[in-house]
């Protein structure tokens, strides 16, 4: 027993540290919602926060599976989301025209949401029975390249340029956690920069490549694709120190904001909360990061590291790009903001994600005290 | 591998990696952090002042158009408070889509929905293309609610141009229209881009547009990106444009509208005291009611292929050779060269001149003439005979002091001059000599001799007062001097003054024209103007094309002339057709219910007012024509065609005239005294 306050054993083993200023953001992401659907609690804050309830359930539901299972199930659940995946791209094909989701049932699910923390599960076990000699050999990079491509391949086909890159995210950071010789990272970020050109003007759709370009000077289109891009920045600009005031904002009121209940949530927010609100969110993100961080840190094993370190790396890919996307850093490409945006799927993701953190830090108390 | 990695070298490497990816995620935390405070503390007011625009939109209230008043102050052209619907093509999505909507919503006809698709498509983009006005407040409220599908729409209560006498103010007054992209390159103001503001296109509307446009009014809103209003911030009134008072008397230029009938023709009517022009009615004509949306195509197909070209005004652009209407003005000139008005000579029915002989029209002759029987018998031989002894060189001068071959200094878009030849212009123009025949020609008006109506009143002022009367059409309050005297004496304008009246109300060529008003005499000339040689037509029947002019100046009274004016119907097929008009119109002016009486009767038979007659024809060709017509040309192209094609009508021969004109008679059957 540590901490001046006494909680029941289960509560007590809860991250609140982390869980508290979650908690906050959600709710600061639902009083957002709540003015871009032009001071109503619907329709988006309403289900943002009934959303963060189911899935913080779930969360705590995953935070009591055992090390055990984790690790057993990573290769079915492999399995069944590349399955999922191939089923989008088949009814896709069916149907005509591209699709993301499957109907199951009530449910609409995104198997390619899903297949951002199922990755780093898969390869935290791969690299767990890998033996630890091998981590130099053909063996460390082969089969995981192979577990990254084909999922990437086929979110690629669907197309969601977006989603690709956050697997490849999500993978690459745990190769390089996982010890892989640094160099390889050198030569491929090498071989990346030769690529990209190359990807840019092949393996891009024209709408991908407008999003680049017009990233790159916005003002060239002002009314057209930069247009996202320069009201985003005019929202967060116009808020100032203070912000507008809650309610207040003009962009988003008005229409002028694109999309500012999902992808310019934080533009949103900006403008009515201004630099103290964009202060907070950046911070809630810190501490939830660096718990993710020291979590990993302190993991007694390594399957259940690698696991923590990917899953803080694929919520941070979220918030990075979002950030960066809205304040005109990064190319438009329909990441939403972790906890704050309004979805279900990207709710979902990053719950697991958070979920799966938590599991392993119960893993880590549980370690603590077995070994003490 | 000659080392041998272990579990806790990979531990050790991983709490290094993890270390550098922390440091990683914070370093872009704070680059984020960095970012937001640059766009939120160092621009913030670049941005604050971005989304304020955004925000704000300022929209421009069209200002009312200031009236165009008559004589007495009631208006010609007039705003009228009504439901209009506009586009801003630039703010559209599907332009089909839009106009189908649009058509439905609206009950277009075909051609009505592909004018507005070949405005749209000529537009300049960011300036309003107007699709209606004058609607109904039922269909205004339909096309409202579905603003939401059809952006780009912008409905309005605004003001739109009225003239409440419609064709009769046509081609004086002018019409308005939307600013084209031209007039914007001139003038790139925003006022002429909002919708619902018109500006002149032609006559007086154009002339004091700058006058007649006032100020806009403003007002400020907060908008939605799509344009929808939240609500007004501010308003400010528009100051509506400054009236002009014309000198033209609004009913008595209804009336001669009218009074043309179904002939193609025109009608001045001016003060001789001060000048004042009370009508310049020019007919057929077109409605500027229904030009100010644009001009159909319908209704320029139907306009441009009638034959007597209602888009010209032929007051200021008809010329036409003015015939026996220049003899008292000649005969002034003979006056004035010394010529004893009782000196007579004797007519035959023609007079020899060298080896040619030139014909009276009255081939059986006129006897002993002298210069008032010359003129009140429209006995040509007397003005031959004088003419070979005085000469060109008397009659030229005279004509061009008596307005003839002259522009007058009014406020039109155009107006022409007309000729007046002498030997010196016959040389410049054909490179050849001054005939005996030319000048037997110009004497009774024709040959080369080509004048227009507001001419025609300007000389019958002239003459009748024998001071420089000059035309003016702004009443702007300014008492207008005396006109200085031509330099004519008394002695000379009375011969003349009698002889004209003699032509009226004695044993002259036009005793028709008699006013049924008591105490009143008007004194006239007739005129009639061949337009093609006897061996085509004989001017009075036939293809109406070949058919003579009719002519007749006039003033009144007499003896103390206080109005002159001009009547000239195209192809009238002799001075018949022109003085009973200008009869009507003197009677209307002095005594306006015998003049209603003597129209409202000629009108059961034509079928209705010009008005009625127009909308008649209009549906008429609507229901024939369909869609498959050219577009309309824009107002400006529009009005350089008219132009031109004006000019080309009026023009002096390519060739020059070898032939003596062998005149059409004046005659007038019921007139008294008069054996034809």
């Amino acid at each position: 027993m540590k901490g001046a306050v006494t909680l029941p054993a289960p509560l007590a083993q809860v991250p609140w540290a982390m869980l508290l200023p979650l908690m906050a953001l959600v709710l600061f992401g639902a009083a957002v919602l709540h003015s871009a659907a032009g001071g109503s609690l619907s329709p988006y804050a309403d289900s943002h926060l009934i959303r963060f309830g189911v899935f913080l359930v779930m969360a705590l539901v995953m935070w009591r599976v055992p090390r055990e299972w984790a690790f057993m199930l990573a290769y079915p659940a492999y399995g069944a989301v590349l399955l999922l995946l191939l089923g989008v791209e088949i009814i896709g094909q069916v149907g005509g025209g591209s699709q993301r989701w499957l109907e199951l049932g009530p449910i609409r699910i995104q198997p390619s949401e899903l297949m951002k923390p199922t990755i780093v599960l898969v390869l935290a076990s791969y690299f767990h029975t890998m033996p630890v000699g091998m981590i130099g050999t053909w063996r460390a990079i082969v089969p995981p390249a192979v577990l990254m491509a084909l999922p990437m391949a086929l979110v690629l086909l669907q197309p969601d340029l977006g989603t690709t890159l956050a697997i490849a995210f999500g993978g690459t950071v745990l190769l390089f956690l996982a010890g892989l010789p640094g160099k390889w990272f050198l030569g491929g970020g090498i071989a990346a920069m030769v690529v990209a050109p190359l990807a840019y003007f092949f393996g891009l759709q024209d709408y991908q490549r407008r999003r680049v370009t017009t990233f790159l000077d916005p003002e060239s289109d002002p009314l057209g694709a930069g247009y996202h891009i320069t009201q985003s920045k005019i929202a967060i600009g116009s808020g100032g120190i203070p912000g507008k005031g809650f309610g207040e904002g003009s962009q988003s009121h008005l229409d002028y904001l694109p999309e500012p209940h999902t992808d310019f949530v934080f533009a949103t927010m900006a403008e009515e909360w201004g630099l103290i609100g964009g202060i907070f969110v950046l911070l809630v993100f810190g501490i939830i990061l660096r718990w993710g961080l020291n979590v990993a840190r302190a993991a007694p094993d390594r399957f259940s590291r690698l696991l923590a370190g990917g899953m803080t790396a694929t919520i941070f890919f979220y918030v990075a790009i979002n950030l960066m996307m809205v304040m005109g850093l990064a190319p438009v490409v329909g990441i939403p903001l972790p906890f704050m945006s309004h979805g279900g799927s990207s709710m979902m993701t990053n719950m697991i994600c958070i979920g799966t953190l938590m599991m392993v830090d119960r893993w880590n108390r549980k370690a603590r005290t077995s070994s003490i | 591998m000659d080392t041998k990695i272990s579990t806790n070298q990979l531990k050790d490497t991983f709490d290094r990696r993890t270390f550098v990816v922390g440091a990683v995620q914070g370093g872009i935390g704070l680059l984020l952090a960095a970012r937001m405070g640059y766009i939120a503390v160092a621009e913030n007011e670049k941005y604050r002042m971005e989304a304020e625009s955004n925000r704000v939109n300022l929209t421009l209230i069209p200002p009312r158009r200031g009236w165009i008043l008559d004589r007495n102050g009631s208006p010609l052209a007039s705003n009228r408070a009504d439901f209009r619907v506009d586009i801003i093509p630039e703010r559209m999505g599907d332009v089909e889509g839009t106009v189908d909507t649009l058509s439905d919503l609206l009950n277009f006809t075909e051609a009505e929905k592909q004018d507005l698709l070949d405005r749209l498509e000529d537009s300049a983009g960011f300036s309003a293309v107007p699709v209606a006005s004058g609607l109904q407040y039922e269909k205004f409220a339909a096309v409202s609610v579905r603003l939401p599908e059809l952006p780009g729409v912008v409905p309005q209560r605004g003001y739109s141009r009225y003239y409440p006498t419609g064709p009769s103010v046509g081609h004086l007054i002018g019409y308005v229209g939307a600013a084209s992209r031209e007039e914007y390159e001139e003038e790139p103001i925003p006022l002429l881009v909002t919708p619902g503001f018109k500006m002149g296109k032609d006559g007086l509307e154009k002339q004091f547009e700058q006058q007649l446009r006032g100020e806009p009014g403003a007002r400020r809103v907060e908008v939605t990106a799509g344009g929808r209003i939240i609500r007004d911030l501010e308003m400010r009134d528009d100051v509506q444009g400054n009236a002009v008072r014309l000198t033209i008397d609004g009913p008595l230029q209804d009336y001669a509208a009218r009074r043309l009938g179904l002939e193609s023709g025109s009608v001045v009517v001016m003060d001789c005291l001060t000048g004042d022009l009370l009508c310049m009615a020019s007919m057929p004509s077109f409605d500027p009611n229904s030009f100010s949306d644009g001009i159909g195509r319908v209704e320029y197909q139907m306009l441009s292929e009638n034959d007597r070209v209602p888009l010209r005004n032929k007051v200021l652009k008809g010329l036409y050779p003015p015939g026996s209407t220049v003899k008292p003005m000649v005969s002034m000139a003979f006056l004035e060269a010394g010529l004893d008005p009782e000196e007579t000579v004797f007519c035959g029915g023609g007079l020899q001149v060298g080896n040619r002989r030139f014909g009276c029209w009255n081939r059986r002759g006129h006897g002993q003439v002298n210069m008032a029987k010359g003129i009140y018998q429209s006995c040509d031989v007397y003005f031959y005979h004088f003419a070979q002894r005085l000469g060109m060189d008397v009659i030229a001068p005279m004509a061009r002091r008596c307005g003839m071959g002259q522009t007058f200094p009014l406020p039109v878009v155009s107006q022409f001059y007309g000729t007046v030849p002498d030997p010196a212009w016959k040389l410049e123009k054909y490179g050849q000599q001054w005939q005996p025949f030319d000048t037997v020609n110009a004497t009774i008006g024709q040959g080369y001799m080509l004048a227009n109506p507001l001419q025609l009143a300007v000389m019958s002022a002239r003459l009748a007062t024998g001071r420089e009367v000059a035309p003016r059409l702004v009443l702007d309050g300014q008492q207008q001097p005396a006109f200085q005297r031509l330099g004519f004496t008394d002695e000379h304008v009375h011969v003349i003054q009698s002889a004209m009246s003699d032509v009226v109300n004695g044993p002259g060529t036009a005793g028709r024209a008699r006013l049924p008003i008591q105490d009143v005499l008007m004194a006239g000339k007739t005129g009639t103007a061949q337009v093609v040689g006897l061996h085509i037509s004989d001017g009075k029947s036939g293809p109406w094309r070949y058919r003579d002019h009719g002519l007749f100046i006039f003033f009144a009274p007499f003896d103390n002339p206080r109005y002159a004016g001009a009547v000239v119907i195209e192809h009238g097929g002799g001075s018949g057709a022109a003085y009973p008009v200008a009869r009507d119109v003197m009677t209307f002016l002095l005594d306006p219910q015998k003049g209603l009486e003597a129209l409202h009767a000629l009108e059961r038979q034509w079928g209705g007012t010009a008005q009625q007659r127009l909308d008649a024809d209009y549906a008429r060709y609507a229901e024939a024509a369909g869609i498959d017509l050219p577009p309309p040309p824009d107002p400006i192209t529009l009005a350089q065609r008219v132009e031109a094609e004006a000019r080309a009508a009026a023009t002096e021969p390519e060739q020059a005239v070898t032939e003596a004109i062998a005149p059409r008679g004046e005659a007038n059957p019921t007139a008294p005294g008069i054996a034809t």
